[in-house]
């Protein structure tokens, strides 16, 4: 029995996941129909659809930021692609005769991917190919990508007014949010290309020593350009979601912090920035600990503007518990427990 | 230790371009030129002279003493914050909080001298502040091996979430200590002068040179960031430095939000944000190695000047908007760490 709660204990998801539980825990005393979730227009609704809806970019920045994080990279620039993709969208939107057909917001969507995909590549090039450090490749394109944004939006907030894209962002398919079955779909892509092939492996590698596994034969450099490109592919569709739900492309504030919101769900979910290990589904868990955080905030009745500081105290305590000194401690004392009780069964 | 300083400085005329110089002159010069210790600063220190020379043939009334005196009235604060980072930096850590606590600190002083404390309880009281949220910072990193990234994350939506729990509105300040300090200006002669705040930048300038340069604290800080294993076996104190560069850079990101506060007078908790980036930005184009090990306070000083001198063109300019300043800043952050690169590629 103490074995099996131990090994729960020792397992990377045990404290990500109590988080998660502590914070639901509280969600439903303060009001008790947070698991309720009802059809309403044919629509699902509830405050759990609810946090899956809005935590949904951030999921699919986080599962981007995963794979990068595995190969002990980061990208900061995630937030500037996503306003750099809204931008795009929105502005081809605006300029084309017809913004509310399908046709367009398809010519749309496939160009702010396509200029997502290059602005990928161009992270992937810097780290794979020049050899900068991953955290200064992005933070280039993390300054100069909202000025970037702003280039393309002239400084305007661009509003559009076209149903199909505004689908994108608060549309329903067979009553789930759409923004939601993208997150899943991702996900999936990821789980399924990542884990049930060696490439989650070769990933892992080049995370743990590029050198070594350049030797052994896994292409590091292509590696990492694929994983820079994907990371930015998965902020393009965020920020396609994030700017279709408003029907606004801001430059300024669209995806603002989400880099670092991606990262504290990729750290909650127990993968180490030091690269060589992950788990999306942790990720999994981290993003939806950040949403049901936000979410709790609002029903618990503080004010929201005291978000920020809840979020530090959760990453705080998360880190602390993760850290290897604190399991340090947890296990010597741990064993002077075992000792005593070891103590107490000779004496007896 | 002092010289050693100076030398980046003394090669600047002869390395313009076109100077016929003796053959030793050029050997000197190129390997100053091609030292990833002084190499990014000399260049640093050319291109501004030549951003500010261009900047005086277009413009009329650009080449004045005054334009220069107002890059470092401008740009006090932003001196002082780079100071802080590059004792970081130079630890081989990154701190992400500094925007935030400039944001804070300006909250805090705005606050309290609302309700009638006297500037010199609370002056000193925000630098104490800041410099506690430093230590707690360096000793989560230290103690409990947390990632500087994620700890001084931490430490910045704390920042950020404590500003809006004290207001969510701009506090003006209308103390007569802070308006006159942030009216008087310091004549230097004719038409030029210079604000309190410069003077106090400077200082603090010439304390971390002293600092860096002349203290045992100085060469550990060095030290940890050429190699923390070789320090530690060296013997120097790395836990204590390393913990006590935290407390360092939050000491300055408080002292740069008291200069902010003369500069703006007034709070408000959306102030500074992206700062970080900036101080970041100007300790690289400085010529500090993100790797830690290389890097000058001076340099960071110059590379604020060169930020500071951009903006100054771009203002000059007048048809270009503002947000071309974040694409400059971008592509010169580019540069200068492609130049890095280059530069200690070749030491190898």
């Amino acid at each position: 029995m103490s074995a099996l709660f131990a090994r729960v204990v020792a397992h990377r998801l045990f404290w990500p996941v109590v988080m998660l539980l502590v914070l639901f825990t509280i969600n439903l005393i303060a009001f008790p129909g947070f698991f309720t979730v009802t059809i309403r227009d044919g629509h699902l609704f509830g405050s759990l659809i609810d946090i899956l809806r809005n935590g949904a970019p951030t999921l699919i920045i986080a599962i981007g930021m995963t794979l990068v994080i595995a190969t002990r990279g980061i990208d900061l620039s995630v937030g500037a692609v996503c306003a750099i993709s809204g931008a795009v969208a929105c502005s081809i939107i605006l300029g084309s005769p017809t913004p509310g057909s399908l046709s367009t917001v398809a010519v749309a969507v496939t160009v702010a991917m396509l200029i997502a995909l290059v602005l990928g590549m161009w992270n992937g090039f810097l780290v794979a190919v020049v050899g900068v450090q991953p955290i200064i490749a992005t933070l280039i394109l993390m300054t100069a990508g909202r000025g970037i944004a702003m280039l393309i939006t002239e400084g305007q907030i661009l509003t559009v007014n076209s149903p199909p894209f505004k689908f994108l962002g608060s549309g329903f398919w067979f009553g789930i949010p759409i923004a939601v079955i993208i997150a899943a779909v991702v996900f999936a892509v990821a789980a399924l290309v990542t884990r049930r092939t060696a490439l989650g492996m070769f990933i892992e590698s080049v995370g743990i020593n590029p050198e070594a596994s350049r030797q052994a034969g896994v292409r590091a450099r292509g590696l990492l350009f694929v994983v820079y490109t994907f990371s930015a592919f998965c902020a393009a569709i965020a920020g396609l979601i994030l700017t279709a739900n408003t029907a606004a492309a801001d430059a300024n504030n669209t995806g603002l912090f989400i880099e670092l919101d991606a990262i504290l769900a990729v750290v909650i979910g127990g993968t180490s920035l030091a690269g060589g290990r992950y788990s999306l589904v942790g990720t999994l868990v981290g993003a939806l600990v950040i949403q049901t955080l936000v979410t709790t905030v609002y029903t618990v009745g503080i004010p929201p503007i005291a978000t920020m500081v809840f979020k530090a105290a959760v990453v705080t305590a998360v880190c602390l518990l993760q850290s290897p000194t604190t399991a340090e401690a947890l296990r010597g004392f741990r064993q002077r427990l075992a000792i005593r009780a070891g103590k107490g069964v000779a004496a007896s | 230790m002092t010289n050693l300083l100076e030398a980046p400085q003394q090669p600047k005329l002869p390395a313009g371009p076109g100077t016929p110089s003796t053959r030793r002159l050029g050997a000197t010069i190129r390997n100053l030129m091609t030292s990833p210790k002084y190499g990014p600063v000399i260049v640093t220190a050319v291109l501004f002279i030549a951003v500010f020379v261009i900047g005086g043939v277009r413009y009329r009334g650009f080449f004045s003493g005054q334009v220069f005196l107002n890059l470092l009235v401008d740009n006090s604060y932003l001196i002082v914050l780079a100071v802080g980072m590059t004792f970081v930096i130079l630890t081989g850590g990154i701190d992400l909080s500094v925007g935030a606590v400039v944001a804070l600190s300006g909250m805090i002083a705005a606050s309290l001298l609302q309700t009638g404390w006297s500037p010199s309880v609370v002056i000193p009281l925000i630098l104490v502040l800041t410099s506690v949220l430093g230590l707690l910072v360096g000793l989560m990193i230290h103690v409990f091996k947390v990632q500087p990234f994620i700890a001084t994350l931490a430490a910045m939506f704390l920042a950020r979430g404590l500003c809006y729990m004290v207001s969510q509105s701009s506090i003006s300040i209308t103390d007569p200590v802070f308006v006159s300090l942030a009216q008087t200006r310091i004549p230097l002669g004719g038409i030029l002068s210079i604000t309190p705040s410069v003077i106090i930048a400077l200082v603090v300038v010439a304390i971390a040179v002293w600092v860096l340069h002349a203290t045992r604290f100085g060469r550990t800080v060095y030290a940890i960031g050429a190699g923390e294993q070789s320090g530690l076996l060296m013997g120097l104190p790395v836990a204590r430095t390393k913990v006590l560069v935290y407390v360092i850079s939050g000491f300055c990101s408080g002292l740069a939000g008291v200069l902010f506060t003369f500069y703006t007078l007034s709070g408000y908790p959306l102030t500074a944000i992206g700062t970080e980036l900036d101080a970041i930005a100007a300790v690289v184009i400085g010529g500090t190695l993100l790797t830690g090990g290389y890097g000058f306070v001076l340099g960071s000083v110059l590379g604020v000047l060169v930020l500071g001198v951009i903006q100054t063109i771009i203002t000059f300019e007048g048809t270009l908007s503002s947000w071309w300043t974040r694409i400059f800043i971008g592509a010169l952050l580019l540069v200068f760490i492609i130049l890095q690169k280059v530069l200690t590629a070749r030491r190898r």
